[in-house]
């Protein structure tokens, strides 16, 4: 019984992903797609809170996302995994459910 | 009735995935971000390993997704025509709310006579029906995944 987060809002501009650490369940996973890969870039604000929250969730960032705004593996916070589409479908069948955090 | 997460004959099983049915609600049209293109790949994805889509409903402004009279640049990606292409390939069943279409000036023959208006724009693949499809399609599926703003 778990639950798939997306969150797909830059971090540096709305709440949304802050919101969903806040709500999550310890072993839910979540996915920042879209603009919401901008908090998986090392040395942002919003960097320490991701890093806090590993230990409850798996973190994941959608990898054409991120290659489409410029950033890159090295840029990318240790412990957040890249996935492709064929792997958001994946995250999306193992949990029980998807919430999209829009 | 079918149990959540049970195996469906004659999908395909990919690696450890039980194949699933997906329905994808997409709330944002093919000019605001990036929705749209997002739940495309992501249908994509979902059909190439073997799940199922049960339906694709445009809500809100994703109604603009389904109007055949959009002439983007050659060199542009075209939503529409993807989508109508999709569906044509694997038999998608792709929904545009009518409160919203008819919000938007998306209509289909039908409703452009009902409600006196000289013309039809609903693209090909595309059908306007109620919410209740929504409701349905997220009963009916093991998961519902939004694409939004």
């Amino acid at each position: 019984m778990s639950t798939l987060h997306t969150v797909n809002k830059s971090a540096y501009e709305r709440n949304a992903l802050k919101s969903c650490l806040d709500h999550a369940l310890p072993g839910d996973a979540i996915l920042l797609i879209e603009d919401g890969v901008y908090a998986a870039r090392k040395g942002g604000s919003i960097a320490p809170a991701l890093t806090a929250a590993k230990g409850n969730f798996k973190i994941y960032a959608l990898g054409p996302d991120l290659a489409a705004r410029g950033v890159v593996a090295g840029q990318v916070l240790e412990g957040i995994e890249t996935v492709d589409y064929a792997g958001f479908v994946g995250l999306a069948a193992d949990a029980t459910r998807v919430c999209a955090w829009l | 009735m079918f149990e959540f997460g049970s195996p469906r004959e004659g999908l395909v099983h990919s690696t450890s995935e039980v194949a699933l049915r997906f329905s994808i609600q997409i709330n944002e049209g093919p000019y605001t971000h990036q929705a749209s293109d997002t739940a495309y790949q992501f249908t994509k994805a979902a059909l190439e390993k073997g799940h199922e889509i049960f339906r694709v409903f445009f809500y809100h402004d994703g109604v603009n997704n389904g109007t055949r009279y959009t002439v983007p640049p050659q060199d542009d990606r075209n939503l529409q025509k993807l989508w109508t292409e999709l569906a044509e390939k694997h038999k998608l069943d792709l929904v545009v709310c009518i409160a919203a279409a008819q919000r938007r000036g998306i209509l289909d023959a039908n409703e452009a006579k009902r409600q006196g208006k000289d013309g039809d724009n609903i693209a090909p693949g595309f059908r306007i029906s109620g919410l209740g499809q929504l409701i349905e399609a997220g009963i009916q599926a093991d998961r519902l995944i939004v694409f939004g703003d």
